[in-house]
């Protein structure tokens, strides 16, 4: 069991190191997240709501951490094949979901820096209050959200391990995404049939723990424990697709093809 | 007769390498999926903000979105063949670079109408909103006139792919200044005035005011000076695009790092 935990760990810390250093990444995590947030603080502003200007901060940073997973969790495993070590990976003794997970848990974890530039975006340039009122909750509440909304990504990059273009198929998923978990909109103004898809999500419950934190509108401990109940449940799912799709790409020997 | 060839056959077939060597489904999620929930999602967060109506937002996000193809595509036509590692044969050849780029982007052109249809007829059946049929022509046209200034933006800034490798990164920053600052999802009136000042000069705003009026009823004759600026505007970025290109090219090869960058 610490075999595998220490795995995580140090892969985690490597990817993030090393996620941190490439320009795309950084430059999509802390920038790209301010746009959207300036364009919420802009039509919020000129609309009826000005309230809803600190919960477009909040809503953004969770829409930057979801992009960046979308994209760099995507791409993972066609990069290890694109750097010649993804049969040498898969061929190791080592389980591969220990190589897979840290990579996609990094790929959310740099989401970090879009909380930090919407936050600092939001009340430099709109003059938005950082004001939250359980400080404590809301720190204890990012690992969590972080945390799952990494695993969502080891899902999906489990399901397109076969896809030589896996960029492109997360890209796909970035704006339903932020569509449905109420990141931005809340999930009432949509049909009545989003609303179960977006329990399933962990955006949708990461941002409640951060929102029912900052503005203390109720206790964010169930949030954070939905966000670790399916953090377990994507942790065993992405395992199980993973075994299959790489057992049915060994089979028919394109691994390195696809 | 040479250089026409090169423009067709050589944008075409650069144009389809940017999908095909892969698979030609990554079309879908690329240009087909992602810019209809950018519609969806703007149109909800207007409700959600009690701004503008939900035509707003689907004219004018449609229209911005004829940005996607031009950036993107246009861009990663150089980029790609540098990836190919066919880039210094193609500026060795004595191929006219007005042919080799402007036939590059003749397909993006295409495309971005396409884009801009498909997200357009999306949020029309899925917001049901409702415009009049006889306007749809001159949407098309605004529409064309959007495609052709982005793909002229899109070429000035792939000039620069043959300065540095991660032109991801500036496409990127391009298409979200484009979505800030033209009047697509917040009212030019509404944004400070500094930045409703530079959108007279980007790309995609007046094609956007334009395919406003035309939704409300205006007539060709009612946009026209619109339009007219928007051409005006693309034709000044492909002028530019056309010199950055001469000028990036001369010092890549005088300094040997054409593919090296």
């Amino acid at each position: 069991m610490t075999r595998p935990a220490r795995l995580v760990w140090l892969g985690l810390l490597f990817h993030f190191k090393h996620l941190s250093r490439n320009a795309f990444a950084v430059t999509a995590t802390t920038i790209w997240p301010l746009v959207y947030a300036s364009l919420a603080y802009f039509m919020f502003q000129a609309g009826s709501e000005p309230e809803a200007l600190l919960v477009a901060s909040l809503g953004a940073a969770v829409m930057g951490i979801w992009s960046i997973t979308t994209v760099e969790a995507a791409d993972s495993i066609q990069r290890q094949r694109s750097l010649g070590v993804l049969e040498l990976l898969v061929a190791a003794p080592t389980p591969f979901w220990t190589v897979l997970l840290p990579i996609t848990i990094a790929s959310s974890a740099i989401g970090i820096y879009s909380v930090v530039s919407t936050l600092l975006w939001g009340r430099l340039l709109f003059g938005i209050p950082l004001e939250l009122e359980q400080p404590l909750l809301f720190a204890l509440a990012i690992p969590p959200t972080i945390v799952s909304i990494g695993l969502l990504g080891f899902v999906m990059s489990s399901v397109i391990v076969r896809f030589r273009a896996g960029w492109a198929v997360g890209n796909m998923f970035e704006y339903p995404v932020w569509l449905v978990t109420g990141l931005l909109i809340p999930v009432a103004l949509l049909p009545a049939w989003v609303e179960p898809i977006s329990w399933v999500l962990a955006p949708t419950w990461g941002m409640r723990a951060l929102s029912e934190a900052a503005f203390a509108r109720g206790s964010p401990l169930e949030d954070i424990a939905m966000c670790l109940l399916l953090s377990a449940i994507y942790t065993l799912v992405g395992a199980t697709l993973l075994g299959r799709f790489l057992e049915s790409a060994r089979r028919r020997a394109t691994l390195s093809l696809t | 007769m040479t250089a026409l060839r090169v423009a067709l056959v050589g944008g075409l077939l650069s144009f389809r390498g940017l999908f095909s060597w892969l698979h030609p489904a990554l079309f879908i999620p690329t240009l087909i999926v992602p810019p209809l929930f950018q519609v969806l999602f703007f149109a909800y967060l207007g409700r959600a903000a009690e701004l503008e109506s939900d035509t707003f937002y689907v004219v004018g996000n449609s229209i911005q979105l004829a940005a996607l193809p031009g950036l993107f595509a246009t861009s990663q036509a150089i980029a790609g063949e540098r990836r190919a590692q066919t880039l210094a044969h193609l500026l060795a050849s004595p191929a006219s670079r007005l042919a080799l780029f402007l036939g590059r982007s003749l397909p993006v052109m295409a495309i971005g109408v396409l884009v801009s249809l498909s997200s357009f007829a999306f949020g029309v059946l899925v917001l049901d909103v409702e415009i009049a049929a006889g306007a749809l022509p001159l949407l098309v046209l605004t529409m064309a006139t959007a495609a052709f200034s982005c793909a002229a933006l899109g070429i000035a800034h792939a000039a620069i792919a043959l300065r540095v490798r991660e032109l991801a990164v500036f496409s990127n920053l391009v298409f979200a200044v484009l979505l800030v600052f033209c009047g697509v999802n917040v009212p030019l009136d509404d944004l400070p005035q500094w930045m409703s000042t530079i959108a007279q000069g980007l790309p995609v705003t007046h094609a956007v005011e334009a395919g406003r009026d035309v939704a409300a009823g205006a007539g060709l004759a009612d946009v026209a000076a619109l339009l007219g600026a928007e051409l005006a505007i693309g034709a000044a970025y492909l002028l530019l695009g056309l010199a950055l290109l001469r000028y990036y090219e001369f010092v890549a090869r005088r300094r040997a790092t054409l593919e090296l960058v």
